[in-house]
C-alpha cells in the first residue's frame, strides 16, 4: 500500500511542474497591463513605468518565472494586488469555506442520489426510476448561477425561511476561533450552539445548489453499474441460494457496482469545485473561487498562480485518496498495487 | 417577523441535531446593536486602506474619507431635492482650529485637543510628515496634490508645534480646494515611522493593512473582498460625534441579491445597482432613493481627431446629429441623468459646465453632413467600451451602433476588459467610444485642462490638439488665481463654445448616483468623491 502511494505521489511531480510553467505563461499572455491598472486612472506614463518596476514586470521573463519558482520553494505564492495580501494566507484562509461548502454539497448529494440510483435500478421503469431521471435531468440541465439565484428568490426573497445570503455567518454573529477552518466543526468546538445554527442555516441554499447540480451523474452511474450487476450471474446464484433480497443487494450487488461510482464522485467533486465560483459569487461566500475570478478580471498574476496550483496538488491528491479506496474496495487492485 | 423567526429555527432543527432554544438575553443585546449599526453592502471592497497607497482602488477612497482627517473640508449646503451637498465654495476647519488665507501662503491652527486613534495628540509634524508623503509617494496621490500646485515638501512649513504654514508655488485658485479633497489626510506620523522600513520609508505597508489616523472611524476588521468592520472613535474633535457606533461593510457580488437584501430589509444601504432597480425601487416607494448628478461628470462619446475619418469636423458633426440621445436617456439610463443635448437654437453659453450642447437627432442633417465630408456612401469603423460598466455601456453602444448605421457608418463593437481598459485609453488608437469622466474639483477649466488640452492627458481620450483651446484654459485658470471675472467668463464661455463646434467628443448625460438606503436611515450626504460619509448619519 505505501509503495503504491509513494508511486503514486511520485507520478504527481511533473504534472505539478508542468501546471507551474503553465499557469505562468498563461497568465502572462492575459490581455491586460497590471502596471496601468493599478497606476490609477490619471496616471503618467512615468508613474506606469514606476508602477511596472516596482511589480518586477519590466524583468526578461525568464527572470520573473525564476524569481516565481523560488518563491514557490519557499512557501511564498506572492502578493496579490487587489486585495494587498500574501496569497499564501488568502488561500489558506479562504480555502476551509470553500472546502467546506463543497464538501456539505457533495454529502447531500450522494446522500440523496445513491439511494436513488439503487432504487431506480432494482425497479426499471417504475415510477422511482422516472423520478429519478427527470429530477437529476433537471438539476443538470440548469447552470449552478440560475439554480443558486431562484432558491434565494424563492427561501430568502419571496418566503424568508432562508437567512440573508451574506456569506458563511449572519453579520452580527462573530466567527469561532479558526481550527479546522470549518465553522460547523469550530462553533460545536467552542461550544457556540448559537453561531452553529447560523453557519448550518447560510449553508443550507448554496450546498443545495451545488447538490442539485451534481445529482445527476451519481444517481444515473449508480442506476446503471448496479443494472449492470444486478443481472450477473453471481448475483442470480446469491438469489438462488435463498439470501435475503436485502442481502443481495446491499452486500453482493452494492459493493461491486461501488467502483465506477467512486470513479464519478471523483469527478463530481472536481467539477463542483469548478461550479462553486459561481456559487460563491451568488451566495457572497468567501472562498477561493470568487477569489480567483476577481482576480482575473484585474489581471491580477499571483492569486490566479496560487489558485490553479491550489487545485492542481487538490486533484492530485483526491486522485491519491480514489486510488486507496479502489484497494479497500476491490481487492484486485491491491494485488496489482 | 414571528413566521421568519420560527420558521428559520425550524429549518435551522431540520439541518442538525435538536439545539438548545436562543437565550432571549442574547436577541434583545443584538437588536440594540442592530440599531446602532450600518449594514452597507456594495459590490466591490476596498484593496487598500490608505489613500497614499499604491492603486489603492474607489472604495478604498470611503475607508480614508471616514477613517483620517483633513485639515478643512467643505461646509454643506442644500442641494438638488433638499439632499445636503457639499459647499464647492465654503471651507471649515477639520484639524484646523481656524485658517488664515495671505497673498502666498496659507497658516493653520490645529485644535489642541485632536487626538490619534492610538491616543497621540495630533500636532504640526504630523501634518508636514503627511503633507511631505501625499506630495513624495508619487502615483495618484502625487498627481491628485500637483492639480492645486502642492509638489514639494519645502512648501510646507512648521511653524510651532500647533501651527502650520503652507507656501503657495504659484497663485491658484484650486490650492484651497485641493486641501479639502480626500488625499491630504494626516497621518499619525510616529507610529507610522516605527513601522516602516528602509525599503518602505514612508509605511505604505503598515498603513495599507490598518488605519493610523485621527477620523471619526477605525477600522478594526478588514477580509479583504469580503468585509470591513469600523467602530465610532469617541475621541474625535473633527465634528459633532456621530451617532453611528459602528459601520459593517459587506460585499455582495451579485446586483439582484443586493436589491433583495434591501427590499427584505436585512441591509441598511447599497449603492452600484442597476439603473433599472433603481428605477423600480424609486417607483415602489419602500426604500429611499437618492439620485444626484455626479459633480462635473460626463458620459461621452469620444472620436479620436488625428485619424481619418474622424479627423474631419464635418464627419463628427454628422456622428453628433446620428445619437439616438433620447432612446439612451430612456433605454439605458431609465431617466436617472441629465440630458446633456439639445439646448435650444438660441441659448446663450452660461459660465457653467457640464451644460447641454445644440445637437439633437436629426437623419437628414447627419446624411447631408456625412456626404459634404466626403463619405456619401458612409464608412466602417469600431466602438469601443470597458466592460467593468458594462450594464451600461452595452445597451448605448448598441443603440448608437445601429443609430449610425441608418447613415451609412457600419460600426463594429469592442468589448474591451476592464483590466485593459485603461491600457487602451492611454494607447490613444481607439477610432470611436464611450467614457465617462467626472473631476473631484468642481470648476469648468479643471474639466478642460484635462479633456481638451493640447498637454494630452490621458483623459484627452480624443488626442485633440487646438492652439486656440489652449490659449482659452489657460487664460481662464490665469483668470480665476488672479480674480479676473470679466476674462474668466469670456474664456469659459469661448472654450465652450469651441468644444461644442469642433465635437471632438459629444456629451451624452450627467450620469447620476444613486444610492438605495432604507426609510430609517437620515443624513446622507453628497461629496465630491460620490462615496459615504458615515459621520453625518443615523438610524431610527
Amino acid at each position: 500500500m505505501l509503495t503504491m502511494i509513494g508511486k503514486r505521489l511520485m507520478f504527481a511531480i511533473p504534472s505539478l511542474i508542468g501546471v507551474v510553467i503553465v499557469t505562468f505563461l498563461l497568465t502572462r499572455a492575459l490581455p491586460g497591463d497590471p502596471a496601468a491598472y493599478f497606476a490609477g486612472p490619471a496616471a503618467t506614463k512615468e508613474a506606469v513605468e514606476q508602477i511596472r518596476k516596482k511589480l518586477g514586470l519590466d524583468k526578461p521573463l525568464i527572470e520573473q518565472f525564476f524569481r516565481y519558482t523560488n518563491d514557490l520553494a519557499h512557501g511564498d505564492f506572492g502578493n496579490s494586488l487587489t486585495t494587498g495580501q500574501p496569497v499564501a494566507a488568502e488561500i489558506r484562509n479562504r480555502l476551509p469555506a470553500s472546502a467546506e461548502l463543497t464538501l456539505l454539497g457533495l454529502i447531500v448529494s450522494i446522500v440523496i442520489a445513491i439511494p436513488l440510483g439503487v432504487l431506480a435500478a432494482t425497479r426499471p421503469g417504475s415510477w422511482v426510476d422516472h423520478l429519478c431521471r427527470v429530477t437529476t435531468t433537471a438539476g443538470v440541465s440548469l447552470p449552478v448561477f440560475f439554480t443558486g439565484l431562484v432558491l434565494v428568490y424563492v427561501f430568502y426573497f419571496r418566503l424568508g425561511w432562508s437567512p440573508a445570503p451574506l456569506g458563511r455567518l449572519d453579520v452580527f454573529y462573530s466567527a469561532p476561533p479558526t481550527i479546522t477552518g470549518f465553522y460547523l466543526i469550530d462553533t460545536l468546538i467552542a461550544r457556540d450552539f448559537e453561531a452553529f445554527r447560523s453557519a448550518c442555516s447560510q449553508l443550507i441554499l448554496p450546498a443545495t445548489t451545488l447538490a442539485i447540480f451534481s445529482l445527476a451523474p451519481i444517481a444515473r452511474m449508480t442506476r446503471a453499474s448496479m443494472l449492470a450487476v444486478l443481472s450477473s450471474e453471481f448475483v442470480r446464484t446469491a438469489r438462488a441460494s435463498g439470501l435475503s433480497p436485502a442481502t443481495v443487494i446491499v452486500t453482493y450487488a452494492f459493493r461491486n457496482a461501488m467502483l465506477p461510482v467512486i470513479t464519478t464522485l471523483s469527478m463530481v467533486f472536481s467539477f463542483l469545485l469548478g461550479a462553486n465560483v459561481l456559487v460563491e459569487k451568488v451566495f457572497a461566500w468567501p472562498g477561493i473561487g470568487s477569489y480567483a475570478v476577481e482576480a482575473l478580471i484585474s489581471s491580477d498574476f499571483a492569486p490566479v498562480q496560487g489558485f490553479v496550483l491550489t487545485m492542481a496538488v487538490m486533484y492530485v491528491l483526491l486522485n491519491l485518496v480514489i486510488d486507496i479506496l479502489y484497494g479497500v474496495i476491490d481487492p484486485r487492485v491491491r494485488l496489482e498495487g | 417577523m414571528k413566521r421568519r423567526d420560527f420558521l428559520k429555527s425550524v429549518s435551522g432543527l431540520a439541518a442538525g441535531a435538536a439545539l438548545p432554544a436562543m437565550p432571549s438575553v442574547i436577541s434583545s443585546a443584538q437588536a440594540d446593536a442592530r440599531s446602532e449599526t450600518l449594514l452597507i453592502v456594495s459590490e466591490g471592497g476596498p484593496n487598500n486602506l490608505d489613500i497614499h497607497g499604491v492603486g489603492t482602488n474607489v472604495p478604498g477612497y470611503e475607508v480614508s474619507w471616514n477613517c483620517y482627517d483633513r485639515l478643512i473640508s467643505h461646509e454643506m449646503k442644500t442641494g438638488p431635492g433638499g439632499v445636503p451637498y457639499y459647499d464647492r465654495d465654503k471651507f471649515k476647519g477639520e484639524l484646523a482650529e481656524d485658517f488664515k488665507i495671505d497673498d502666498m501662503s496659507v497658516t493653520f491652527k490645529l485644535k489642541k485637543n485632536a487626538k490619534f486613534h492610538d491616543g497621540a495628540p495630533v500636532t504640526a509634524k504630523d501634518v508636514k510628515w503627511s503633507l511631505d508623503r501625499a506630495v513624495s509617494v508619487g502615483g495618484f496621490p502625487t498627481f491628485q496634490m500637483s492639480a492645486g500646485s502642492l509638489t514639494k515638501p519645502e512648501q510646507f512649513v512648521v511653524i510651532d508645534d500647533y501651527t502650520v504654514r503652507i507656501d503657495f508655488l504659484k497663485k491658484d485658485k484650486l490650492t484651497i480646494p485641493d486641501l479639502a479633497v480626500i488625499v491630504p489626510c494626516i497621518v499619525n506620523s510616529e507610529l507610522v515611522k516605527k513601522n516602516a522600513s528602509e525599503k518602505d520609508p514612508w509605511g505604505l505597508e503598515y498603513t495599507k493593512q490598518q488605519t493610523a489616523g485621527s477620523g471619526a472611524y477605525k477600522v478594526t476588521k478588514w477580509t479583504a473582498g469580503t468585509e470591513v468592520v469600523m467602530e465610532r472613535n469617541d475621541d474625535w474633535v473633527g465634528g459633532p460625534l456621530p451617532k453611528i457606533k459602528r459601520v459593517i461593510w459587506r460585499m455582495v457580488p451579485q446586483a439582484g441579491n443586493r436589491r433583495a437584501l434591501l427590499e427584505r430589509g436585512d441591509a441598511d444601504i447599497s449603492y452600484e445597482l442597476p439603473f433599472k432597480d433603481f428605477q423600480e425601487m424609486k417607483a415602489s416607494g419602500k426604500l429611499n432613493v437618492v439620485s444626484l448628478p455626479f459633480s462635473n461628470g460626463i458620459q461621452y462619446i469620444g472620436m479620436n481627431v488625428t485619424k481619418p475619418p474622424f479627423d474631419n469636423p464635418k464627419v463628427r458633426q454628422a456622428v453628433a446629429y446620428a445619437i439616438p440621445y433620447q432612446k439612451i436617456m430612456d433605454a439605458v439610463m431609465f431617466g436617472l441623468a441629465n440630458p446633456m443635448f439639445g439646448a435650444a437654437k438660441d441659448k446663450p453659453t452660461e459660465v457653467a459646465w457640464p451644460q447641454p450642447h445644440k445637437y439633437n437627432t436629426d437623419m437628414d442633417k447627419a446624411k447631408a453632413l456625412l456626404a459634404e465630408a466626403g463619405y456619401p456612401n458612409g464608412f466602417e469603423t469600431t466602438i469601443s467600451f470597458d466592460l467593468n460598466f458594462a450594464g451600461v455601456n452595452e445597451p448605448l453602444c448598441v443603440l448608437v451602433q445601429e443609430s449610425l448605421a441608418q447613415i451609412g457608418i457600419k460600426t463594429t463593437i469592442n468589448k474591451v476588459p476592464g483590466a485593459n481598459w485603461r491600457t487602451e485609453l492611454n494607447k490613444k488608437e481607439m477610432p470611436l467610444f464611450t467614457n465617462v469622466f467626472s473631476g473631484w474639483l468642481d470648476y469648468p477649466e479643471y474639466f478642460f485642462y484635462w479633456c481638451y488640452h493640447g498637454n494630452n492627458s490621458v483623459f484627452n481620450t480624443m488626442s485633440y490638439k487646438s492652439a486656440e483651446m489652449d490659449k482659452l484654459i489657460d487664460g481662464a485658470r490665469t483668470a480665476a488665481a488672479t480674480g479676473d471675472t470679466a476674462t474668466y467668463d469670456t474664456d469659459v464661455k469661448g472654450f465652450v463654445d469651441l468644444a461644442y463646434s469642433d465635437i471632438p467628443r459629444i456629451p451624452l448625460y450627467q450620469p447620476f448616483v444613486n444610492v438605495a438606503m432604507q426609510k430609517n436611515i437620515s443624513g446622507y450626504q453628497y461629496w465630491f468623491h460620490r462615496r459615504l460619509d458615515y459621520r453625518a448619519m443615523a438610524k431610527g
